[in-house]
């Protein structure tokens, strides 16, 4: 029951805003396909915009994952991090969750299927994944778009963050599962 | 940011020359390079089609009516905008849309939302306040269901994949509030932009 309401509520939401939007806007008599193009030809002029700022960021992410400095960081961690009864295999996704959401969510994959859906593991990364966001790719497009490049307190605030998730997700999954 | 460039990029050639691993760091900087501009090329399409869509919405005064039922919950979070800008209407309408999981709309929308910003931004190449707030809130990646995790634990035959959305709400939710916090508190302690009293 509660997994059909899900569903319906996330195939139903884009649908429903796009609706709203072009509703709202007929009656307003907006020339909704004359605006919307003009509108929509900002998407180029953005989307290069960005390439700079992506190409500094995922580059240097790509280096330091190629690097294998990330097993090494998980493999010091690992010690410190069993006294909190969390398992080897999620280490990883702890570290690169910030920097890259496809590689979390391979690691996740990896997990989920290796390990089977009773082991604990698989839950606590299934919570640590679904609850962040890629830290570094955010702050390369939004500040990107407009030419921000100077952070001021940005990135700080958004690795604290998401450092407070992970002792979150840590904490909640312990008590939880 | 620069120490961090620096550091990411030394540390990952150090690093890989310790592991054995120069070749492959040597290789991830064009693979890096061309993975750039693929995430950029990618966007231009629903990028375009969520302005165009934003500007409906603008033009129409739906921007603005969001604007105003929000303003009294927001009004503390982004001190700087002025009272009547409607950008505070498009940061509503990113944050739906992040807590919809709709990545591919919440991107474009809150891109438009940094241009407004950037308009009232003093120091055009730092972030504001309230960029960095929005930013924050942002990188929280505060998501009411988390369907791409639901989805593999679906694919590998996971009983009850929605005991997972208690837990994972209640960390999201624990990362977005103290993503806001963090960002209050560092406004007041941070130095000023050029131009700020």
């Amino acid at each position: 029951m509660f997994q059909t309401l899900m569903n319906i509520i996330s195939l139903w939401a884009l649908p429903a805003i796009i609706i709203l939007i072009l509703t709202i806007g007929l009656f307003r008599k907006v020339p909704l396909y004359e605006v919307f193009t003009d509108g929509a030809k900002e998407g180029f002029h953005v989307a290069v915009n960005i390439i700079p700022y992506l190409v500094a960021i995922i580059v240097a992410i790509s280096m330091l994952r190629a690097s294998g400095i990330i097993e090494m960081a998980g493999q010091a961690l690992s010690p410190i991090l069993d006294h909190f009864n969390v398992p080897t295999d999620t280490i990883p996704i702890m570290i690169v969750r910030s920097l890259s959401g496809s590689a979390a969510l391979g690691v996740f994959s990896d997990i989920a299927h290796n390990l089977g859906p009773d082991n604990y593991a698989t839950k606590l990364a299934a919570v640590m994944v679904g609850s962040s966001e890629t830290t570094f790719y955010v702050l390369a497009v939004y500040f990107g778009a407009v030419g921000i490049s100077k952070l001021r307190y940005a990135l700080i605030v958004g690795l604290l963050a998401d450092f407070i998730g992970i002792v979150a997700a840590i904490a909640v999954c312990n008590l939880m599962f | 940011m620069n120490y961090i460039f620096y550091f990411l990029i030394v540390i990952s050639i150090i690093a890989g020359a310790i592991n054995g691993r120069l070749q492959e760091v040597i290789n991830s900087i064009l693979s890096g390079a061309e993975l750039s501009v693929k995430v950029a090329f990618s966007l231009i399409g629903i990028m375009a089609f969520w302005l165009g869509m934003m500007k409906i919405a603008e033009k129409s005064g739906l921007v603005e009516l969001i604007a105003k039922i929000i303003k009294p919950v927001t009004k503390h979070l982004f001190k700087e905008i002025p009272d009547k800008s409607p950008v505070i209407g498009d940061i509503a309408m990113n944050f739906s849309a992040n807590a919809l999981g709709l990545a591919n709309a919440a991107t474009p929308i809150g891109i438009k939302a940094m241009e407004e910003l950037q308009k009232l931004n003093k120091d055009k190449k730092s972030a504001s306040n309230a960029m960095c707030m929005l930013l924050a809130m942002n990188t929280a990646g505060f998501q009411l269901i988390p369907a791409t995790v639901i989805a593999v634990l679906i694919g590998i035959g996971y009983k009850n994949p929605t005991e997972i959305i208690a837990p994972t709400l209640l960390v999201t939710s624990i990362t977005f509030f103290s993503a806001i916090a963090l960002a209050k508190i560092f406004e007041k302690f941070w130095k000023p932009q050029k131009g700020d009293e």
